[in-house]
């Protein structure tokens, strides 16, 4: 294994009964990498997570993190791994303090040995130290959930949805951590349903079905999206996208909050065109603007290929 | 003519305002965005509307009855879906219609009418027969919305119904939406894609407890000089 890798991934398969959860995965993740696996419920997330935190043996592949192997090594693995389940895992009848002094004694060592790398996310909860977990915030409980995972120093810390359910202000403070977090060199990977994430991290993997779709960093993802995509806005929204479903020159019409995303069969079609066809239509106010594509344009257009 | 009505709502746990003075109303046949931080309170004003909790004071009235006096009327007007996946994984597409629609008492013919109703319109009336754990999780996520307006109520609510939706079926999921409220159903809804916020007539914004915006999603844009609702919220968030 060359030794800039972390995580090695060979071929993974797993089944549950007739359901194929992973259909042959391979990757590789890079030392000190922030690599994020983007997909929705049910693509398999999960399930690579436990594999690779060895809480689940594949069915077939391989699996060598660090140059340990998942199956054979996996006391020596588990030492190295900080693991945060997507469920809140913390014993919400220990206070914010216990919780992390239990989790650093279960690694033979003591907050005060460690604290200096999760400083910066638990100061925020250390002013409710004696607090008891389960009375903590759902932002809060991250921080602490967070906080336990790292408080061993792991070489690789993996995250399994930690933005899922979690409003829209927390998330993005949740990516402000994990940005200061990767300076310290640890490798991370993170799991989410969110495809607006994907640009916080440095490469990811587009995952459906128990398939890669793709990997590679998000900029490469939205360069190879491979034909031009127009952003268009009227008055009624609603109909807007009926209408441009029956235009002729229509691939793809989908909503995107107050715009609809249309790619178009062919590129010699005009925006003027476009534009006539809606005016016909009995559309005001239309804005169609050329856009350069995003992960969630990305993964639909693949989601279709399959 | 509105179809939930709010007054001065406060509820308290102890000596905490979960809902401090809530005002507003939701018109018939409107799909209306309920947004907010994590612990601003949205879950607990849900759980009154729904007729699960009654206000510690003001007056909510929902599709016409009272949620503190008359809790049981409003249950029987309301359809409601949770975030979390609520129907029974170990039966059959059609056993789970025919569960929740004698639960709202509906006639056996009411409830195979309905069926091939909602299926239909879902494109799903040859996996009648399937067990529902088997089917893929958009197609179940539409399928526990169909369930929870078998009954046809006059207001649904839905609490986060794309959380984890793949972007093809969360899209789909909002044009079913919007066809069940051109049907006059009345739609209330959360939801952390702030995309989606964009797709309500009207959105309101709770903040430590407090409705802080309520507006369409373009005045709300307008009046706080936002390109999207995503820069609203983070605006009303952070102060």
């Amino acid at each position: 294994m060359p030794t800039n890798i972390s995580i090695q991934a060979s071929h993974i398969t797993k089944r549950y009964g007739d359901k194929l959860a992973l259909d042959d995965i391979s990757f590789d993740v890079k030392k000190g990498e922030l690599f994020g696996f983007i997909g929705p419920d049910g693509a398999g997330k999960t399930t690579l997570f436990r594999i690779i935190t060895t809480l689940l043996l594949p069915d077939n592949g391989s699996l060598l993190v660090e140059g340990l192997d998942s199956d054979k090594d996996y006391v020596k693995l588990r030492k190295i791994l900080g693991y945060m389940p997507g469920r809140f895992s913390l014993y919400q009848d220990l206070t914010v303090e216990e919780n992390l002094r239990f989790f650093a004694g279960i690694f033979h060592t003591t907050p005060e040995a460690n604290y200096e790398l999760v400083k910066d996310i638990y100061s925020h909860i250390e002013p409710f130290k004696k607090r008891k977990a389960g009375k903590l915030s759902g932002g809060m409980k991250q921080k602490l959930a967070l906080s336990c995972a790292l408080i061993h120093k792991p070489e690789v810390l993996v995250l399994d949805e930690p933005t899922t359910g979690v409003d829209a202000v927390s998330r993005i403070e949740f990516w402000e951590m994990l940005d200061k977090l990767r300076m310290s060199g640890i490798t991370i990977i993170v799991s989410t349903p969110y495809m607006d994430e994907a640009s916080r991290c440095d490469r990811v993997a587009l995952i459906q079905n128990g398939k890669i779709m793709s990997i590679d960093t998000p900029d490469a993802i939205r360069r190879n999206y491979g034909r031009a995509l127009w952003a268009v806005k009227a008055d009624d929204i609603y109909n807007l996208l009926t209408d441009l479903r029956l235009f002729k020159a229509t691939r793809t019409a989908f909503p995107f909050g107050e715009h609809i995303h249309l790619s178009l069969t062919s590129d010699s079609v005009t925006p003027s065109e476009i534009a006539s066809y809606l005016k016909d239509t009995g559309h005001r106010n239309v804005q169609i603007t050329r856009i350069e594509p995003s992960i969630e344009d990305c993964f639909m257009e693949m989601m279709q290929k399959v | 003519m509105p179809i939930i009505e709010v007054e001065n709502l406060v509820k308290k746990f102890g000596s905490f305002v979960a809902n401090d003075n809530l005002t507003f109303s939701v018109e018939a046949g409107e799909i209306y965005g309920f947004l907010g931080a994590n612990g601003a309170g949205k879950t607990t004003a849900m759980k009154i509307l729904c007729g699960l909790s009654s206000p510690t004071s003001g007056k909510v009235m929902v599709a016409g009855y009272d949620v503190a006096k008359q809790s049981e009327m409003v249950k029987q007007r309301i359809g409601y879906m949770s975030q979390r996946f609520s129907l029974f994984e170990d039966l059959s597409v059609w056993e789970n219609f025919q569960f929740f629609g004698g639960i709202y008492g509906l006639s056996k013919a009411k409830i195979k009418e309905r069926t091939s109703e909602l299926l239909g319109r879902l494109g799903l009336e040859s996996e009648k027969n399937q067990i529902l754990g088997s089917l893929p999780l958009g197609w179940k996520q539409k399928l526990a919305f169909s369930v929870s307006i078998i009954h046809q109520p006059s207001i649904v609510f839905l609490d986060e119904p794309t959380g984890g939706v793949d972007p093809i079926t969360r899209r789909q999921f909002w044009e079913i939406i919007y066809e069940t409220a051109s049907q006059g159903i009345t739609v209330f809804v959360t939801t952390h894609y702030m995309d989606e916020a964009e797709y309500c007539q009207r959105v309101s914004i709770m903040a430590d407890g407090r409705i802080v915006a309520l507006d369409t999603p373009a005045n709300l844009k307008a009046k706080y000089n936002a390109a999207n609702i995503e820069e609203v919220f983070l605006k009303i968030a952070r102060n």
